[in-house]
């Protein structure tokens, strides 16, 4: 069936060529990275975790929001999802490619890698992650795998898939959950020791992954045809809204307990990101404006005039998308790290071959998702 | 394409290629002897012994030191060593190039201990090291980005 | 060599502590100076090693304790500060008790005081790391085992104190003098003060202990009422840094004269 990821217009070929020039080019980083160190990056002694860590608690994210296509279909046979659960999954499989990948080039010692295995540590978080995120790769890959292949031959799936769909979808809360207790058991990082951590990533979470969806439906539909169907993207929307909603309210609860407590521990972190503390103020306009355009995506999604009109609906998903990674995948990681322990403020900035190197891993991610989704499209075109 | 032919045709490629190192012949060295400085007549264990298992008994080492404190080694005979590389091994096998590096240059193993652990005598300080680095390499024409040895 | 005779030959040699001495030409075990309880099986009761820093002996701008231990352990020296590695440090006092000493005389806030590892007995450190390279040993110490981290700098981001530092390229061109009795680390692992394990296992103290001057840092077993150090704790108010965190930290500051 991959081989049907292997014919394509021209397009498809030159935007296949585009993913592999970046790749290669964040390959030649790595080397780099790997001859010279982290040091290459612009994390320190004081940012120990950057871009590269920051992306994967947002991939992770992206990842475990198919649930929010196989839980309606599955459970609640909503049938108007039956065209892009698949689609679902299969970003899945691209966004937890990507999160390994992010994990692999942080890594001090990625030679030393196996050792998670040699050595399981349960009371380690970072081990149930490994565990958690292969188990879901797994599931995601041969569900949709083996639903696709089973609307090509046109037959219904086989029984025993049935279980490992069913088993996906705690499955998807417990891989971000475990990425959340990563970051909120951890005495001493006060924006992180939060109880809402674990919810308020799945709430972004379902809001980006939906919305990423939306934006990659309508690109499908322009590129091949493809329609995901009114009710469904409607739908999509709705979850978006909904979740992107519980979202900030989770945002405005951390602020009140943080700065009605009055203690200082709590405090000093969001008022780096979002007021500057000490003269120091770098993320700041970036955390107001994925306020300001998470507030305007939500205000399009709510009003039914708005979020019909296609052009108005995708630029609110890629909207809340640019949102929720600014506030994950920036602001809540690098923000962890300010002030330091040693209550000193010390700014991050990315470097040229950190960035590079995400970018690789970005177009490794998009490469997957584009031969996946290649081949499912193709198998509900032709059949 | 199909049929007999191709396919032992393929098979005899195969093969050819899998046994290359074996008939390409060239010259054959013998491995060069490590050197044993004159006066030591015992080792930890026996040279057959060490010959064998030396990176498995170092390998223990490191773990007994670092992870249970155990610093003392007791061989066969009963004798008690302090479990070191660069204590207790090369305290005798001084001449890390003479003794360790033979064997292992000859058979291209680059065992990492020495990214860590120093030789005695190995020359220290940032101007010896840096010049023994390889030049730092550049596919971008970034300036800001320091370099090696900086 | 198998399992059964690796654990034959441990119990043999416990047994023989007294054994015979090496022939001629070896490193005899007596040169070394280890002590019994360095084969780790030796002192069965439970040691805590602590250390008191009194800030009342510490004097401004001596950094005597800083200078042995990096050298001892070659620690490296980095000009550009996101790249620092450091085991033992000074820091101001409204960083390291943050929160506190309003009204406090400056002879206790005014002088910067000494941080290092805090050797917690509940480290939330070694609860991270997924590869146990950071370890609680029997005897109290956090130790790091650099040949199986793997990197991921998890227990820099658990650590309150900031007390860890990663090596973010090669160490071996920013360390001045080489001490060819400890090994240098390379770039990947993290590290951290150690209490000089290397040290204790000889019957030594650790070097910054030894380096002062002043007497200003008291190292001691914390499980033993009749040490020095226990015999400090008792007799003069002390603080730890960031007790509400659970973490238990063995290592303890003083900012006043004792009653003894």
């Amino acid at each position: 069936m991959i081989e049907k990821a292997l014919t394509g217009n021209r397009s498809y070929w030159l935007w296949i060529l585009f993913l592999l020039a970046l790749i290669a080019v964040g390959a030649a980083s790595y080397r780099d990275q790997l001859d010279y160190g982290l040091g290459i990056t612009g994390m320190g002694r004081d940012i120990s975790w950057g871009v590269y860590i920051g992306q994967f608690t947002f991939m992770v994210g992206v990842a475990a929001s198919a649930v929010m296509l196989v839980l309606p279909y599955y459970l609640h046979d909503y049938k108007a999802f039956g065209r892009i659960v698949v689609l679902g999954e299969f970003l899945a499989v691209a966004a937890v490619v990507m999160c390994m990948s992010f994990v692999i080039v942080d890594m001090g010692k990625p030679s030393r890698l196996l050792n998670i295995l040699l050595y399981p540590t349960p009371q380690s978080l970072v081990f149930w992650d490994v565990v958690v995120l292969n188990g879901y790769l797994a599931l995601n890959i041969v569900c949709g795998w083996v639903t696709l292949e089973a609307e090509r031959q046109e037959v219904p799936p086989p029984r025993w898939i049935r279980p490992l769909i069913y088993l996906s979808i705690p499955w998807a809360i417990s891989i971000h959950t475990v990425t959340a207790f990563l970051y909120a058991g951890m005495p001493g990082r006060g924006l992180w020791l939060t109880a809402i951590l674990a919810p308020r990533f799945l709430a972004s979470a379902f809001a980006a992954g939906p919305a990423l969806l939306i934006v990659l439906s309508a690109l499908l539909k322009r590129v091949s045809g493809f329609d995901a169907g009114g009710e469904a993207i409607g739908k999509l929307a709705t979850i978006v809204l909904y979740a992107s909603i519980v979202n900030f309210f989770f945002l405005a609860m951390e602020f009140f307990t943080a700065f009605y407590s009055g203690i200082p521990a709590e405090e000093r972190s969001l008022d780096y990101l979002f007021f500057g503390l000490d003269g120091h103020a770098a993320l700041r306009p970036y955390m107001w404006l994925s306020v300001a355009i998470g507030a305007a995506a939500v205000i399009v999604l709510s009003v039914p005039r708005l979020r019909s009109r296609e052009r108005y609906l995708v630029a609110a998903s890629a909207a809340m998308f640019v949102s929720l990674w600014i506030d994950k995948g920036v602001g809540l990681i690098i923000g962890g790290f300010i002030p330091s322990p040693l209550e000193t403020v010390t700014e991050y900035a990315p470097t040229l071959h950190e960035v590079l190197i995400t970018l690789g891993v970005w177009a490794t991610g998009s490469l997957v998702l584009t031969l996946l989704y290649k081949t499912a499209i193709s198998v509900k075109q032709s059949g | 394409m199909h049929g007999k032919l191709p396919a032992f045709i393929g098979i005899a490629l195969f093969a050819g290629v899998v046994t290359f190192p074996f008939w390409i012949g060239g010259e054959r060295k013998p491995m060069p002897p490590p050197v044993i400085e004159a006066g030591l007549t015992q080792c930890v264990e026996s040279a057959a012994f060490m010959r064998a298992n030396h990176m498995l008994l170092l390998d223990q080492w490191r773990d007994s030191v670092v992870r249970h404190n155990d610093h003392i080694y007791v061989n066969r005979a009963g004798q008690r060593f302090e479990k070191s590389l660069t204590g207790t091994c090369l305290g005798c096998h001084s001449n890390k190039a003479e003794f360790c590096d033979r064997c292992h240059d000859a058979v291209a193993v680059k065992p990492y201990c020495w990214n860590c652990h120093l030789a005695p005598g190995q020359p220290a300080g940032p101007a010896a090291t840096a010049a023994a680095l390889p030049p730092p390499s550049s596919r971008f024409a970034v300036t800001a980005i320091p370099r090696r040895g900086e | 060599m198998d399992h059964d005779r690796r654990h034959f030959l441990i119990r043999a040699g416990s047994a023989a502590l007294f054994g015979l001495g090496a022939a001629a030409g070896l490193p005899a075990l007596a040169a070394t100076r280890l002590l019994p309880a360095a084969s780790g099986h030796g002192a069965g009761n439970a040691v805590r090693w602590g250390m008191l820093v009194d800030m009342t002996r510490c004097v401004e701008p001596c950094s005597s304790c800083i200078d042995a231990c990096h050298s001892v352990h070659n620690v490296p020296h980095f000009d550009n500060p996101k790249d620092e590695i450091k085991w033992i440090w000074k820091m101001d006092y409204a960083n390291a008790f943050p929160d506190s000493g309003q009204f406090a005389s400056s002879r206790q806030t005014a002088a910067p005081v000494l941080a290092l590892c805090n050797h917690c007995a509940n480290p939330p450190c070694v609860r991270v790391c997924p590869v146990q390279a950071t370890f609680k040993r029997e005897d109290g110490i956090v130790e790091m085992d650099f040949h199986r981290c793997i990197g991921c700098r998890f227990c820099m981001a658990a650590c309150p104190y900031g007390s860890r530092s990663f090596n973010w390229r090669d160490p071996r061109p920013f360390i001045e003098k080489y001490d060819y009795g400890y090994p240098t680390r390379e770039a990947g692992v993290v590290e951290k003060c150690n209490f000089c394990s290397e040290r204790l296992a000889r019957g030594r103290q650790p070097a910054c202990v030894e380096a002062c001057k002043n007497r200003a840092l008291v190292f001691g077993n914390l499980n033993d009422p009749g040490s020095e150090l226990r015999r400090q704790l008792s007799s003069r108010v002390t603080l730890q840094r960031k007790p509400e965190l659970g973490t238990q930290p063995s290592v303890f500051y003083a900012f006043e004269r004792g009653h003894d």
